[in-house]
């Protein structure tokens, strides 16, 4: 453990002392100082690399790291929400932009989709796979001091990311903008992750690998390929950030959206399906509803994912062939995406009465709701004579956020509120009711800005293939951008109530971690206990 | 009978099972772009960006541009009437990484050459408001007062060219010469970038004397794009895929 972070800590000296612009230079001491403190920690912590969180635990699960996943997905996601929130109103108020390079819209969109994607979704990711493997495995995560290692390496990858953006260093493609270094560096982190996953699977006692199992492994395994083959790239120099990816043009378009369409379905959907199999079997306390339907939605969902990269390159300089396929395959993907749907939610048969007195139930219900709802506009969105429409317009934008807000995000809070009290071992959360206020701020939320981003999109792509009755043209380009503004502005309103709905929760996880339980009505009482109970 | 419980016991066939599964369709779509001789036209004036534009395309990526600029005009009437010819594949053949964008809150830019002069763009950098009230485009001034970064400019002839862009030895050697000449049209290499680089713009793009600024840069990186294929000579129909 301690021979690989000295070469670290070297290594990260030696790209400082070289450097050739200020970025890795920083960058360089950034990695020095992670290793450095990790070794640190090694030492003094004499070997002890975490327990479970309930003392009485016969099996003696690693929960620390899940606990400290639990933190940073909160965090991150209130980051992330922020800043998502700060450019959605500079796209209102432009002034807002400060005319600085470092404040820029152009620089703080990356910063923004990295931060609720990578940030905040791929801490739910890890903490949430590293609970369910245990539990399900009835063993403890596997490589001692290896789980630590691949979640702060995880935050060094997003400190470095982020730092990156702001100082301008990008590879320019869209959700794999971190240069190279960092690219390798999470190749380093995402290894060991698969390592530790497998490794905890080997050591199970039971003969099965449960079915989040497969999504979480399919998103390990498919998540390390497209990065591997996206991030190809020379460096300049290898003292310096910038870097040139290895392919050009058409290929590189179909490689990228590849990758980026594979982002949101292995990394958004896999992955969070992994949580949804978990997580709403437990809180329903139901079974899941079809086994057979679980197998045949997970090898008809991986299989057509891939497909669907080039529906983002409609009418491209993308040869029709590709286009074609990639528009066929999409469609076919409503299939096992509602398949999924109906698993998740059929799994609450015999529980729907929970949904009026389990907030947290409730906010898993919708997330599979609004994951039905965004994939079937997605093969909707697909078809080359809506995406001519509706490509490079708001409603792709709007279609992007009904997933993410309401379906990883949601998941995701469910997951948050199911681990809080269980990891920092309390009785309960702080308050159910605060999860209520939140279920409600973040659905209003999402609905304002999904039907913002549906009028602004459709207006603005109507507008621009407009004529008049003299066959010229109807708007200038200004005057569509002008149309938008009201909507841009209700959008900032929706995303303030998603933000308010996870400060409150940022909230309620730092009371329950602090042990606190909230007077409040509670929400069964004895009237609405069924009979014998 | 097919026994899935297989795949649930075995976890490395439960990997390799998905590695199989989720490579077959990258495969069969993007392995033919590479060999397909279709999948690029044939066209005549695509050359290597000069290096002044090279620096500037790397400042539009900086930047972030991509999030709200296409470069990539779609074979629709609308979008001929607004843009121009519709962009071919070979347009972005040297476009490392490909800049065709997917959200257009400001227009397309795949042919923004020529259509605006270099004062205009200098104003719309500084204040885009200034001339377009309507625009919700950040404002840039501080790209003209930013001197571009030359010195290491050789060695991203000298990447590129390892991947693939057909930069001469004879560029790679003058490529910061040809960066200061390029904008400055008193400059004694001056008339051999034009000869380098075909078409090439040679003129002080930013309207300030002495070295180049990151403005100078872009500008000439906007005024270059679209501009190089020549249409008169281009035949759609041989090119049909």
């Amino acid at each position: 453990m301690i021979v690989p972070l000295v070469v670290g800590a070297l290594l990260g000296l030696y790209l400082s002392a070289g450097s050739v612009d200020t970025t890795i230079y920083l960058h360089g001491l950034l990695l020095t100082a992670f290793c450095v403190v990790f070794i640190f920690r090694v030492i003094k912590s004499d070997g002890e690399t975490g327990g479970p969180a309930d003392p009485n635990s016969s099996i003696n699960y690693n929960d620390a790291v899940v606990r400290a996943g639990v933190i940073a997905t909160t965090f991150w996601g209130v980051v992330g929400f922020l800043v998502g929130l700060v450019i959605a109103l500079q796209l209102a108020f432009p002034v807002l932009n400060l005319d600085l390079p470092w404040t820029s819209f152009g620089r703080l969109r990356p910063l923004h989709t990295s931060a609720v994607i990578f940030a905040f979704g791929g801490n739910a990711l890890l903490m949430t796979s590293f609970h369910v493997v245990q539990r399900t495995c009835q063993a403890r995560l596997a490589g001692g001091w290896a789980p630590w290692f691949v979640f702060w390496g995880y935050q060094l990858v997003i400190l470095m990311a982020a730092t990156g953006y702001v100082f301008g260093v990008t590879q320019g493609k869209e959700y794999a903008e971190p240069e190279w270094y960092v690219d390798l560096w999470l190749t380093i982190v995402w290894v060991v992750y698969l390592l530790v996953f497998l490794g905890t699977l080997w050591n199970r006692k039971e003969p099965h690998i449960y079915v989040a199992n497969w999504f979480y492994l399919a998103f390990i395994v498919t998540i390390a390929m497209l990065h591997i083959v996206n991030n190809l790239a020379l460096p300049v120099s290898w003292f310096g950030a910038k870097s040139y990816p290895v392919f050009a043009g058409v290929q590189d378009a179909l490689t990228q959206w590849w990758y980026g369409h594979n982002a949101v379905g292995f990394f958004l959907t896999a992955g969070f399906l992994g949580i949804m199999y978990y997580y709403i079997p437990k809180q329903a306390n139901r079974p899941v509803y079809s086994y057979r339907l679980s197998i045949v939605h997970f090898w008809s969902l991986i299989f057509l994912y891939i497909w669907a990269g080039p529906h983002h390159l409609h009418y491209t300089a993308l040869p029709d062939w590709a286009q074609t396929l990639g528009m066929t395959f999409s469609v076919m993907l409503w299939m096992p995406s509602w398949g999924g749907m109906i698993n998740g939610l059929m799994t609450l048969s015999g529980a729907w009465d929970k949904l009026r007195t389990d907030p947290i139930l409730r906010m898993m219900a919708i997330s599979v709701a609004f994951y039905g709802m965004s994939t079937f506009e997605g093969p909707l969105m697909s078809i080359k004579a809506v995406n001519s429409l509706s490509h490079y317009t708001d409603w792709t934008i709007g279609h992007v956020h009904s997933g993410a807000l309401g379906w990883v995000g949601m998941v995701s809070f469910g997951a948050i509120y199911f681990l809080a009290p269980k990891m920092f071992n309390r009785e309960r959360l702080y308050s159910l009711r605060l999860v209520s206020a939140h279920f409600w701020l973040a659905t209003l939320g999402i609905a304002l800005y999904a039907a913002a981003m549906w009028v602004s999109g459709i207006l603005q792509g109507l507008m621009w293939r407009s004529y008049d009755a003299l066959g010229f043209l109807e708007y200038s380009f200004a005057e569509t951008v002008d149309a938008m503004h009201p909507f841009y502005v209700i959008r900032v309103v929706g995303g303030g109530l998603y933000v308010l709905g996870a400060l409150i929760m940022a909230w309620n996880v730092y009371r329950t971690a602090k042990g606190d339980v909230r007077t409040e009505k509670p929400y069964v009482d004895a009237l609405a206990q069924p009979a014998g109970a | 009978m097919f026994d899935h419980g297989k795949f649930e016991r075995n976890s490395i066939l439960l990997v390799i099972g998905i590695l199989v599964v989720v490579s077959i369709g990258g495969i069969i779509e993007i392995a033919p772009l590479f060999y397909l001789e279709s999948t690029i036209e044939k066209v005549k004036g695509v050359r290597p960006y000069t290096p002044l534009e090279l620096a500037g395309r790397n400042i539009y990526i900086r930047e972030g541009c991509y999030n709200c600029h296409s470069q990539m005009v779609r074979p629709f009437r609308d979008e001929l009437e607004r843009y121009g010819h519709y962009s071919l594949a070979a347009e972005s053949m040297y476009d490392h990484p490909f800049q065709w964008g997917s959200k257009r809150t400001g227009p397309d830019l795949a042919r923004v050459g020529g259509k605006y002069s270099d004062e205009w763009h200098r104003a719309h950098m500084i204040d885009p408001r200034s001339l377009v009230p309507e625009s919700v485009m950040p404002g840039y001034p501080f790209l003209a007062e930013a001197e571009v970064r030359s010195f290491d400019i050789g060695d991203h002839l000298k990447a590129n060219k390892a991947i693939g862009v057909p930069y001469t030895t004879e560029m790679i050697e003058v490529a910061v010469t040809d960066m200061m000449a390029q904008a400055d049209p008193d400059h004694e290499g001056a008339d051999a970038v034009a000869e380098r680089y075909p078409g090439a713009n040679v003129r002080d793009f930013d309207g300030q004397p002495g070295k180049p600024t990151e403005l100078d840069a872009l500008i000439a990186y906007l005024q270059v794009l679209g501009t190089m294929v020549d249409f008169s000579s281009y035949n759609a129909d041989d090119n049909l895929r």
